[in-house]
């Protein structure tokens, strides 16, 4: 596909612990077009932040790359040099974290912060500070010139977020990654952001890959969203088919177990009996075979992600029954 | 019937910084009372002061009918028994050193009653919220985000108190865990009788534990009632904004948000008339006069022009 801005192909990611490889992603192919928004939705140690870490080639000393490849523009991250890498990151690639304080430098002000990150243009400091101005009016932070002189604390949680994202599109990228950004906000706050990311969006064209554990946000943010359970992934396709379609047990119970969908008051609410397998010694087969109602025979071979329509996949043996028949 | 807690006026000042100016709200026994509002509202410090954590300069604070607010800890310490907090972040506020067993019965150590048998309580505390026995030997770090709340659940209960006094109880947790952990809150208030209050800016969970719910803006209550009839027809405007801004698990839902704009203004400078005033989507010129709380059939506002 020729509007493919990231491609990634069977990626497998270990980390290596004292008991054993603990295998964190597995066979993780999926595309991020040119413009579009992606989510990455999945619950705690499902792989998100592994994911990130391995798109930017930021990672912990134990991971081991086993297999599989992320092309940025065609170009293999996984064996470019370390100074392709680099020269990406913070420009073609930027990056919002969960938690803003890791961006910002608590002891420079706002404005030298958003200056030394133009340090790549050779435009005179003036200059830098007008587009620093300007990029906070773009994220809404009221009287721009006068809060650049300010230091971090003296901004709220949702102001620095919105900051961040200032800062991490100051370079233009291709390619905006959000890990969490907003999972530590109020809803008020949150909403705030993500109609903030949806205009930023349409201004810069970016793509953007949107990781949260937030249904309700990945619906009304993203184009398309990829669901991923224990390190694979098992669904993905437009919101739309996704969320009014899902062809994955394990999203349909997810969906279900959203209070966000449930209008009455509960007596008692869904969840999802069982534990997440331990990804140092995988079960054989599917995934999510110990938790799934539906589980057959035939699960005891891992389900490939297969498509369902031109834009869905799903990973899950329910949907090779008519085949099969 | 006594209320199991009752706040009236209730008021907390760090400095000159006013964080609470005069909150009011009943809790009757076996109700679950909702608290919520954006963060920096005064929450935690609601609760904080109730249970004598927090400073609290004016107002009164009954338990089971009697005077607490300003007793001393020497009076509070025997009413910890009876009125038990579950703290916001348990991993950070259970001690890493000490095991399961020995953090679900310190409770027990606190209040210096040695004839327990710690075993058989931890053993018994753990069933009760639907942990196995052998965690009992378990540190925090190895507990999964939902275990180490349920243990946070273990503790409060492990001296069977009246009222539980619950911070942002699932915040951080994934939807799954969070339903699990609401049921568990749920079965224990109809099996054991208790009474809640529970902290939260997520109005999600509220439906589904709450009774009645109040609304905290800049340290004070702007709309109180039923939880049902406030999620139908919420009366002050923050409300409003505060129930369109939950994004909704469909990308088709058509969500008539309404704007909620700007920040919170800063407590040390209160805005003058209604303080929701600059933010608010409804505000007309009568606003720069000062509402006053009103009630109606048990739905408490204050709004000069309510929806
Ligand atoms: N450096 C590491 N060494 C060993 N295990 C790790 C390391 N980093 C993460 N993990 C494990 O990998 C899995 C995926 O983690 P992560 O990518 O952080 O998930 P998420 O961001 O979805 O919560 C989890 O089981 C986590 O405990
Ligand atoms: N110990 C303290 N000293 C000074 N100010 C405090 C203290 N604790 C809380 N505050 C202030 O009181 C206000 C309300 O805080 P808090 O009760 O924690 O709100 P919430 O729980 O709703 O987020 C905030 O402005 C906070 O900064
Ligand atoms: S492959 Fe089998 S176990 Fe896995 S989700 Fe589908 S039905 Fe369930
Ligand atoms: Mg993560
Ligand atoms: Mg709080």
């Amino acid at each position: 596909m020729s509007d493919a801005l990231l491609e990634i192909d069977n990626l497998c990611v270990d980390y290596e612990t004292a008991r054993g490889d603990l295998k964190a992603l597995r066979d993780i192919t999926f595309n991020i077009n040119k413009g579009e928004i992606v989510g990455i939705v999945g619950e705690s140690g499902c792989g998100k932040s592994t994911l990130i870490s391995a798109i930017l080639r930021l990672i912990a000393p134990n991971t081991r790359f086993r297999n599989g490849e992320i092309r940025f523009k065609g170009e293999d991250l996984l064996t470019a040099s370390e100074e392709k890498i680099r020269s990406l990151r913070g420009s073609d690639i930027s990056i919002v974290f969960q938690d803003p304080m890791q961006t910002h430098n608590p002891v420079i002000s706002i404005g030298n912060q958003m200056v030394d990150i133009q340090h790549r243009s050779k435009a005179p400091k003036a200059e830098k500070r007008a587009y620093a101005a300007k990029m906070l009016a773009a994220v809404g932070i009221p009287d721009p010139d006068a809060r650049l002189n300010q230091y971090p604390h003296e901004f709220s949680g949702g102001m620095r977020q919105r900051i961040a994202i200032a800062m991490a599109l100051m370079s233009e990228p291709d390619l905006l990654i959000a890990d969490e950004p907003t999972t530590a906000l109020d809803a008020t706050l949150e909403v705030q952001i993500i109609e903030r990311l949806k205009n930023l969006q349409k201004d810069f064209g970016c793509s953007i890959l949107f990781i949260s554990h937030h249904l309700g946000v990945i619906a009304e943010l993203c184009d398309r969203v990829v669901v991923m359970y224990a390190g694979a992934v098992v669904e993905s396709g437009t919101v739309r088919e996704v969320f009014h379609n899902p062809k994955h047990p394990y999203t349909k119970r997810l969906i279900e177990c959203d209070p966000g969908h449930i209008k009455e008051r509960a007596r008692v609410l869904p969840t999802i009996p069982g534990e997440v397998p331990d990804l140092a010694n995988l079960p054989s087969g599917c995934i999510f075979r110990d938790r799934c109602l539906q589980a057959m025979d035939r699960c005891t071979s891992v389900p490939p992600l297969t498509d369902i329509t031109e834009s869905q996949r799903a990973a899950c043996w329910l949907n090779h029954m008519e085949a099969a028949e | 019937m006594t209320a199991i807690l009752e706040v009236k006026g209730l008021q907390t000042n760090y400095g000159d910084v006013n964080v609470l100016a005069g909150v009011d709200f009943t809790v009757q026994p076996g109700e679950t009372y909702a608290m919520v509002g954006e963060s920096g509202s005064g929450k935690t410090t609601v609760i904080r002061a109730i249970a004598g954590l927090a400073p609290a300069q004016a107002g009164s604070v009954k338990f089971d009918g009697k005077e607490i607010r300003g007793i001393g800890e020497a009076a509070m310490r025997p009413l910890r028994k009876d009125i038990a907090m579950m703290f916001q972040d348990p991993t950070g506020s259970l001690s890493p050193r000490l095991t399961i067993r020995n953090l679900i019965t310190e409770p027990y150590k606190i209040q210096g009653m040695k004839d327990r048998d710690l075993d058989a309580e931890a053993k018994r505390l753990l069933e009760m919220v639907n942990l196995p026995s052998h965690f009992a030997d378990r540190y925090p770090y190895q507990l999964s985000g939902g275990q180490a709340r349920r243990v946070g659940v273990a503790r409060a209960l492990a001296l069977e108190p009246k009222l539980i006094l619950a911070d942002e109880p699932t915040a951080g947790l994934d939807v799954s865990v969070q339903g699990e952990l609401l049921n568990l809150l749920n079965a224990l208030r109809e099996r054991l009788g208790l009474s809640m209050v529970i902290i939260t800016h997520n109005l999600n969970v509220v439906r589904h534990v709450a009774d009645r719910m109040g609304i905290l803006y800049l340290g004070r209550l702007v709309e109180e009632g039923t939880t049902e009839d406030i999620f139908k027809s919420p009366r002050h405007p923050y409300t409003n904004c505060l129930l369109s801004a939950n994004p909704e698990p469909d990308p088709d839902a058509r969500l008539e948000r309404i704007a909620l704009t700007g920040e919170p203004p800063s407590l040390l400078n209160r805005p003058s008339g209604c303080e929701f005033r600059e933010r608010c989507p409804m505000a007309s010129d009568i606003c720069t006069n000062t509402p006053i709380w009103e009630t109606a059939k048990g739905h408490g506002i204050r709004c000069l022009t309510p929806l």
